[in-house]
């Protein structure tokens, strides 16, 4: 069976944040680049996929030279082969999933994991939007996942509780935390991942239905506030709750 | 000049750092507290490929260069000193006499092993009466037949007592003509009769790190665990200690690093005075300081690491490099300290076991005194 994994490549999450000069782009200067964390899951999936039913998994992702990084990361951890699909310019959310969806047609994969969301732009929709594309049953944000033959059962999580949902192949499956535990990209994995091939080929052209206006970085919080510290505070801590957070 | 490391080193440091992290973090202090060395994460660095990193795959190992080596030890060290100790002292001063003075047979009787953390290998130099003066051996070793007897006891031998040490490499006196020493390096198993190796205990640091005292009673060993020449075993020792000079200066760059990313951190959180202690210069300028001392201290380690993957001398850059970046460990982790105030002197904030890991590192495998000996020789003094 042919797998394959779309992976972004972000601002580590440890990194601290600065709004470039032109206001619409962070500034890239010091800022360390890792594989998304939840294409780390989606990766995982993959491997545990291709170990129960046999196959090949392809890494593929949409962006600069520098993507290749977070590619020959999950060649580490055992992924196959990779694809860049190079683009050097801003690609919204659409862009990326028509470049995915026409590289998935191609290599003709049966099951296609995404994160759930990219801890960049936060969209948590490439994954759908890519599966929309190629007519592929779609599982959002799955916490865990059974493939037999073509038949998938998986979880969700939703509000206050658990969906359970029965579909088949082909199909996208984007990935929670909690669907597994992603392996190290052991040491030998990574001087392996060095003989593995990274194919390049220009992304299929788009035009960005999204163009960022301005970006800016949150509001400083306010500092939190103590009632005080035993029982007589509660019916304050109530009237606040109430009319000032509103939130009961 | 290219200062940028490569695709396969950078990934190096975002896993060891990971696992260190994720899998050492949670439990060093305890492993400290404890006095314990662990097995069971032993394994578990083996099973992620740190141990013989060096060594190329046919022996078993990784196949990597000496800087992608020097900076998992690092990244270990940048968390806890004691494991970043264990991977040092099994790679350098364990596999590194074996492997690159060992027959074949002897490589691939010990390497395989060796290389997936299922066994440990010491490296026995240092005597109760021999420390810096190495050449003070008094352990000996006499022919009989095709046997080697030795007779004789070593100190402060990291590994050499764990539940899984498997052997150690033995620098003992095999002739001596009138103060006309010869050293040779003898293999021995840890089941040997007449071996006994006993785990020191009460140190001030390295706590979750195995070390160990060795006694040999009339130990009898085959011939053909000789290692390398007979006479050869100064020569074997010293250059092994080149090596093993690049790991603990990598282990003194960790423990910087480590130790002032706490600091900075700390000095955010911290309010006195109505804003961060960060914001006063005082503070500010330490931790400028820091930053400048280990930016140097790396600029230097690497340098070093990287005229021995090219095959050039660089006995000198090794121990300045260990020199340094033991030293920087020092500074660094005693200002971590201050910054910290009195918080920085309780267990419960980790400050204060980098305050106590670092004190090994200007001591061990030659101490800053004797760097200095070693510089000031090759300079022409
Ligand atoms: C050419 C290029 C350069 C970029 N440079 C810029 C820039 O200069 N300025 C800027 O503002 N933004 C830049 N980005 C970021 C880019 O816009 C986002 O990666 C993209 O919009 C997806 O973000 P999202 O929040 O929609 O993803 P989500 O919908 O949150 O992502 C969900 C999942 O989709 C998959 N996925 C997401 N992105 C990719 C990808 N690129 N390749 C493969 N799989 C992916 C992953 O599995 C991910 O977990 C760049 C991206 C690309 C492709
Ligand atoms: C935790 C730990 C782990 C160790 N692991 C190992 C190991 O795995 N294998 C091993 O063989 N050894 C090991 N050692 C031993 C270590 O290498 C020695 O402790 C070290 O070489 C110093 O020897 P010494 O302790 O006998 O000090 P000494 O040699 O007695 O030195 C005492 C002081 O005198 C100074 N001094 C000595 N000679 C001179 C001189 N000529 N000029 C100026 N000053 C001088 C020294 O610098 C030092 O300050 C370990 C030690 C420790 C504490």
């Amino acid at each position: 069976m042919k797998i394959v994994v779309c992976v972004s490549h972000v601002p580590d999450t440890a990194t601290k944040i600065v709004v470039g000069s032109d206001n619409k782009t962070i500034d890239a200067n010091g800022v360390t680049y890792v594989l998304n964390p939840y294409d780390e899951i989606a990766v995982e999936e993959a491997l545990k996929t291709k170990e129960a039913q046999g196959g090949d998994v392809v890494v593929v992702s949409v962006g600069p030279d520098n993507n290749k990084e977070s590619i020959r990361k999950a060649l580490a951890m055992g992924a196959d082969s990779g694809v860049l699909l190079k683009d050097d310019n801003y690609r919204d959310s659409v862009g990326v999933a028509k470049a995915l969806a026409e590289e998935i047609k191609a290599q003709d994969a049966q099951i296609v994991f995404f994160g759930k969301q990219s801890v960049d732009y936060d969209n948590s929709i490439v994954g759908q939007l890519t599966a929309e594309m190629l007519g592929y049953n779609c599982v959002s944000v799955a916490v865990d996942l059974k493939l037999d033959g073509e038949k998938i059962t998986a979880e969700r999580e939703i509000e206050g509780g658990r969906e359970v949902i029965e579909t088949s192949l082909p199909a996208v499956i984007t990935c929670q935390k909690g669907l597994n535990e992603p392996r190290y990209a052991a040491l030998k994995g990574i001087m392996a991942a060095k003989r593995k091939t990274i194919e390049e080929k220009d992304a299929a052209v788009s035009e960005n239905s999204v163009e960022i206006l301005e970006m800016k970085k949150p509001a400083p919080k306010e500092p939190g506030k103590i009632v005080g510290t035993d029982s007589s505070a509660v019916p304050e801590l109530v009237r606040l709750l109430k009319e000032e957070a509103k939130v009961i | 000049m290219d200062f940028n490391l490569s695709e396969v080193q950078n990934l190096i440091r975002q896993t060891v750092r990971d696992f260190a992290e994720n899998e050492i973090r949670p439990i060093a202090a305890k492993l400290d507290e404890e006095e314990k060395f662990s097995v069971e994460l032993t394994k578990r660095m083996g099973d992620l490929g740190l141990f013989g990193m060096h060594v190329s795959e046919e022996y078993g190992g990784g196949g990597m260069d000496i800087l992608s080596y020097v900076i998992a030890v690092e990244e270990l060290a940048r968390i806890d000193g004691s494991q970043a100790a264990t991977l040092a002292a099994h790679n350098s001063l364990g596999i590194g006499p074996l492997y690159y003075y060992g027959t074949e047979e002897q490589k691939h009787k010990y390497l395989p092993r060796l290389c997936t953390g299922e066994y440990l290998w010491s490296f026995g130099l240092t005597e109760p009466n021999a420390g810096s003066d190495s050449r003070g051996s008094k352990t000996t070793a006499v022919k009989d037949g095709n046997d080697w007897v030795i007779n004789g006891s070593k100190i402060f031998i990291t590994n050499g007592s764990a539940d899984i040490s498997l052997g150690c490499t033995v620098q003992a006196v095999s002739a001596d003509n009138g103060g006309d020493k010869k050293f040779t390096t003898i293999i021995v198993e840890n089941d040997t009769p007449g071996f006994t190796a006993k785990t020191m205990h009460g140190k001030l640091m390295w706590r979750g790190s195995n070390t160990s005292e060795l006694y040999f009673d009339n130990c009898r060993v085959p011939g053909e665990n000789l290692l390398g020449e007979i006479g050869e075993g100064s020569h074997i020792m010293l250059k092994t200690l080149d090596n093993g000079r690049l790991s603990i200066g990598a282990m003194g760059l960790g423990c910087a690093q480590g130790a002032y990313e706490l600091a900075l951190k700390y000095s955010k959180e911290r309010k006195q005075f109505g804003k961060p202690i960060s914001k006063f210069q005082a503070i500010a300028f330490k931790l400028a300081d820091m930053a400048t001392k280990i930016e140097l201290a790396r600029n230097l380690l690497y340098k070093a690491c990287w005229l021995c993957q090219t095959g050039q001398k660089f006995s000198k850059e090794a121990a300045m490099a260990k020199l340094y970046c033991s030293e920087i460990a020092k500074e660094v982790a005693d200002e971590a300290v201050q910054i910290h105030g009195g918080y920085g002197l309780m267990k419960e904030f980790e400050v204060e076991r980098f305050y106590r890991d670092q004190r090994l590192l200007q001591i061990g495998e030659g101490t800053s005194e004797i760097q200095k000996i070693v510089i000031s020789r090759h300079i022409g003094c």
